[in-house]
Formats: C-alpha cells, sequence, structure tokens
C-alpha cells in the first residue's frame, strides 16, 4: 500500500513529560483521500496530527519515536530539514490564527519566505488559492486591511488559501470548523471534498456526523492507541472493535 | 423575592457602592499629585521660563549663569536618550527575541536570563554609573557622550527588555506554529511575526525606557560630564538636563534656582511630547496585530 500513500506512520510512540499520549501507532494514509482521525477528547488526535509536520518540536520535553515516512522520507531522520518537510503540508487549526499582516500579506508569506520575490507572481498566488479556498470574492477589493478584521470564518479560510500558497501535497486539518457557525462549516467541508482532487487531506474531528459526510478513510483513536482503522463505509458500517462500535454508537465519548 | 435576598442584594450593592467611592477617590488623587507636581514646577519656573532658554547655550559658566539658556544640555539630552535607547533595542531584541523563540517556556536559560534581568533592573543608576565610570576608564575613554550613552543604555537595558518580553510572553504559542507550519524558521518568525504581534509592546517598552534614560541623573554624572557647549561629536562631554537641575538648583543664587525649574519644565516636557507621539504612533503600530 505504501506506493500510493504519501504518508505512513510506523510504530509511532510520542511521550509528553512521562506521558504516553500515542502508543505505537502505524497508519498508512492514502493519497488525494480525505482520511479524517476521530476519537475522544485527549486520545492523542491532535499529537498525531502535529507529528505528522514535526511541530511537536516546539514543545519542551517531547519525545518521539518511531517513525513518519513522508514520500519514503523519514521526518524525524537527524539529516531531515525541517521547514522543507513543513512546507510540503498545509495546516488548519482548531481556531484560525491569521497573521498579524494584510489579508494578502498572510497569503503571500509563504511563498515570500520560500524566495519567491517577483510581484506579478505574487500576485497570481495570492488571488489563484484565495479562489480555491473561496475567498477572493469577499476580500478582493479589501487586501490590504488587516486581516484580524475578517470574521472568523473567513479567516479560516484564509488560512486555508495561506497554507494552499506554499503549494503543499497535504493539508492538515485540527477539527477546522470548530471555532465555526453552521455555514462557515459547511463552506469549508465543501472546500475540503474539493480540494482532494489535488491533494491528501488529513482532518481530525469529533463530529462524528462531518466524519461521514466527508471522509473517505477513517483512523479511530483511544487512549493513545490506534484501535481500528479503514475506508469510512466500512468502518461506519461494520466496525470490528468493541471500542469503535462504542463509540460510534455514543456509548464512550 | 423574600426578605433574605433582599437584604443580601442590598449588602452587595453597598459593597460595590464602597469600592467605587475607592477606585475613584484613588484616581482622584493621583490626577492630583500629577497636577500638583506640574503645577508646581511650572509656577517656580515661570519667572526664568523664556525662549532664550531653548535657543542659546549658558553664559557665564553653567553653574553661575544667569544669562542665555540650557540649550547645551536639552542637545546633550536628546542626543544621549536617543543614542541610549537605540543602542538599548538593539541589545534588548536579540535577547527577549532568543527568549520567546528559541526558547521553550520551561528552559532553565530563559529562567536565569529572566532572574539576572530583574536583578540589573534593580541595581541602583548610581552603582550603573559608577560601573560605567570604570570601564569608561578601562577603555580609555574621557567623560563623553559616548561614554554616557554606554552607560543609559546599559541602565535602560534590563527595563526595555522586560517590558517587551512580558508582551512576547502573551504571544499565543498557536501563532508561532502558525508561521513554523507555513515553512518559516524560527528566525522568520521571530522577525517577521513576533515583532509585528508585539510592536505596541515594544514601543512601550522603548518609551519606557527612554523616559527613565533621560530622567536620570546619577548614571551620567560621571560619564558624560558637564559643559556649556553643544556637543560636536560623542567625544565630547555633554550637559544632560538632570544635571542641570542638580547643579542650578545647589547654587546659592536665587536667579539660578529658577532657572533649574525652567530646566525641569522643559524636561517634562520633553518627556510628554515624547508621550505624545507614542500615543499618536500606537495607532498605526496597532493595526495589524491579531487578538
Ligand atoms: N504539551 C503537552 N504537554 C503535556 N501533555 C500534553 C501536551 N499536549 C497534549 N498533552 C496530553 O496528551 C494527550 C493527548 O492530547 P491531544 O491534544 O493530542 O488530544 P486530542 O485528541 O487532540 O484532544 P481534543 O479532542 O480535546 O483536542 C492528552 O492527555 C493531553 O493532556
Ligand atoms: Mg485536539
Amino acid at each position: 500500500m505504501n506506493g500510493d500513500s504519501p504518508i505512513s506512520i510506523r510504530n509511532l510512540s510520542v511521550l509528553y513529560g512521562d506521558h504516553l499520549a500515542l502508543k505505537d501507532v502505524s497508519l498508512d494514509i492514502p493519497a488525494k483521500r480525505i482520511t479524517s482521525i476521530i476519537g475522544p477528547s485527549g486520545c492523542g488526535k491532535t499529537t498525531l496530527l502535529k507529528s505528522l509536520n514535526r511541530l511537536l518540536d516546539t514543545d519542551d520535553g517531547v519525545r518521539v519515536r518511531g517513525q513518519v515516512l513522508l514520500d519514503g522520507e523519514d521526518i524525524y531522520a537527524p539529516r531531515t530539514e525541517v521547514t522543507r518537510i513543513r512546507r510540503k503540508m498545509g495546516l488548519l487549526s482548531q481556531r484560525p490564527q491569521v497573521l498579524p499582516m494584510s489579508i494578502y500579506d498572510n497569503v503571500a508569506y509563504g511563498p515570500r519566505i520560500h524566495g519567491l520575490r517577483s510581484r506579478k507572481e505574487l500576485n497570481e498566488r495570492v488571488e489563484r488559492y484565495l479562489r480555491l479556498a473561496g475567498l477572493w470574492d469577499e476580500v478582493e477589493g479589501r487586501l490590504r486591511e488587516p486581516a484580524s478584521l475578517l470574521s472568523v470564518g473567513q479567516q479560516q479560510r484564509l488560512c486555508l488559501a495561506r497554507g494552499l500558497a506554499v503549494e503543499p501535497e497535504i493539508i492538515l486539518g485540527d477539527e477546522p470548523t470548530s471555532a465555526l457557525d453552521p455555514q462557515s462549516s459547511q463552506n469549508v467541508e465543501r472546500r475540503l471534498l474539493e480540494l482532494k482532487r489535488d491533494y491528501t487531506v488529513i482532518v481530525v474531528t469529533h463530529i462524528l456526523r462531518q466524519a461521514r459526510r466527508i471522509a473517505d478513510h477513517i483512523a479511530f483513536l483511544y487512549l493513545g492507541e490506534l484501535v481500528e482503522q479503514g475506508p469510512a463505509a466500512e468502518v461506519f458500517a461494520a466496525p470490528k472493535d468493541p471500542r469503535t462500535r462504542a463509540y460510534l454508537t455514543g456509548e464512550i465519548s | 423575592m423574600n426578605a433574605l435576598a433582599a437584604n443580601h442584594l442590598g449588602r452587595r450593592k453597598r459593597t460595590d457602592l464602597v469600592f467605587r467611592v475607592l477606585a475613584a477617590a484613588s484616581a482622584v488623587m493621583v490626577l492630583l499629585a500629577l497636577l500638583l507636581i506640574l503645577g508646581t514646577i511650572l509656577w517656580k519656573s515661570v519667572p526664568a521660563l523664556s525662549l532664550s532658554m531653548l535657543t542659546r547655550t549658558p553664559k557665564g559658566g553653567f553653574y553661575l549663569g544667569r544669562e542665555g539658556g540650557i540649550l547645551n544640555a536639552i542637545v546633550g539630552s536628546v542626543y544621549l536618550a536617543l543614542g541610549a535607547t537605540a543602542l538599548a533595542l538593539l541589545l534588548s531584541l536579540p535577547v527577549v527575541l532568543y527568549l520567546n523563540v528559541y526558547k521553550g517556556r520551561t528552559s532553565k536559560t530563559a529562567v536565569w536570563t529572566r532572574f539576572f534581568l530583574d536583578v540589573l533592573w534593580g541595581v541602583p543608576s548610581i552603582v550603573i554609573g559608577a560601573f560605567g565610570f570604570v570601564i569608561m576608564l578601562a577603555l580609555g575613554l574621557r567623560a563623553s557622550l559616548l561614554a554616557g550613552i554606554l552607560t543609559v543604555a546599559l541602565l535602560e537595558f534590563p527595563i526595555m527588555s522586560r517590558a517587551i518580553d512580558e508582551v512576547m510572553r502573551l504571544v499565543p504559542r498557536e501563532l508561532k506554529d502558525a508561521s513554523a507550519s507555513l515553512g518559516a524558521t524560527r528566525f522568520e518568525t521571530a522577525v517577521k511575526v513576533l515583532v509585528r504581534q508585539t510592536a505596541p509592546g515594544i514601543l512601550t517598552g522603548v518609551l519606557l525606557a527612554m523616559g527613565r534614560g533621560i530622567g536620570d541623573a546619577a548614571s551620567v554624572l560621571f560619564t558624560a560630564g558637564f559643559t556649556d557647549r553643544v556637543p560636536g561629536s560623542l567625544a565630547d562631554p555633554a550637559a544632560t538636563l538632570p544635571l542641570a537641575i542638580f547643579f542650578q538648583l545647589g547654587t546659592p543664587f536665587p536667579e539660578v534656582q529658577e532657572r533649574a525649574y525652567a530646566s525641569a519644565a522643559i524636561l517634562t516636557l520633553i518627556i510628554l511630547v515624547i508621550s505624545l507621539a507614542a500615543r499618536a504612533m500606537n495607532r498605526k503600530v496597532n493595526r495589524h496585530v491579531v487578538k
């Protein structure tokens, strides 16, 4: 399966101090599909997602064991350049975090860092990805305004555009709709469904209905363990593990 | 509503009232103290205050001069404060960014660095002045604008660093992560995101330190010297307003003492202008800050 799996996680364990947050997780993420990581609060969903672009590195006292292979390359190998890894993934966080600059500069931030200087190309890129994120029509005339003036839903789409603008292969979302109203949530969900044509998408969610709506593949985490994973239709229709069944029926949450 | 509940509500309202009155009273007291200081200084300085105070250097020596102005001290103070503040900022920013971007919240280095900065903040300025004097001699410098700038920068550095540090620590980790996840290095995150996000706090820290620097007499006493000429280079000694006040008030002549109050009024005015400029600038630097 490794052939069409841009990310494979091999025996990954994560320790915060001496709290084992992820226990020996192995998972292959299918390409150009939406993989949903589901599970109750505190089960390690965010930890798993952050381990994929090495955002865990920014924590003190975190230890990571095992491997995460990104296009066959171990991202935790000592030689691996972390900025290059992160560039391959766009991240949507739980609450949108816009950068303290204009709408335009938010989207141009990544490309500029990676060396794009030409005004014309920057303009093109900003427009292309704002369109892709479904925000262009709303902000076209106010690109120079501070991004913090946008509504929360717009900010989340701006974050999406900003992540896309570094032209990643993978989109990571950590409950990207949890701070949004139903309308904006739907908007973001629709974007993700469109984006899976060209990107591999991994979304953490604890809204089961959302997972049913958008996921092609499911990974169920429980107390740091990967209990079950498989095509969404199968997992939802016939969960193999009793814990998955209990979670899906709402007995554990 | 039963009697007990009504009684309880009554008591809560009374407590609230007491605190409102206390709060208002303390606000009035602060305002009164400020007005009293400003009023006294202005009133005492009226006889000596004139345009030539601002535009001319002293005639007849800075101790005994009853003619001319204190342009030497005004220019000296401004040069000194600008130089020292710029230097302190040059030292503070890297330290603070290092603490907040490269070091985690629980890092020992960070904890100790903050502790040392706090200690340095508490060192009396006369001690900083004495230290500056020793360094000055060791470097073979004379009392000069340069030696003064170096010493005052040392005085301002801990104030500025800690003030900026306090706002940088409030930057949510998610914001730094957002920048990192786009492939930014820590340095890029520091310079492009943290500095912008905390721009208002940086401005406040800079002004706080500058206010302290321009008003301090003890640190420049041995290091900047005093002269009745406007300094022409970094190697020249430089007069400063706090020392002008000190010397003028120390003379036995009432006319010269009046000039001390005029100097004080001018110093206060300069600080007021700095604060107002900061207010005006704050709007601009606040624009992009993410709340
Ligand atoms: N920086 C940290 N330091 C110590 N423990 C942490 C840290 N971050 C997370 N944990 C712990 O690790 C476990 C997994 O946390 P994680 O944030 O991955 O859960 P989650 O599944 O995303 O939960 P939620 O659905 O509430 O967001 C939790 O028990 C949490 O308390
Ligand atoms: Mg989480």
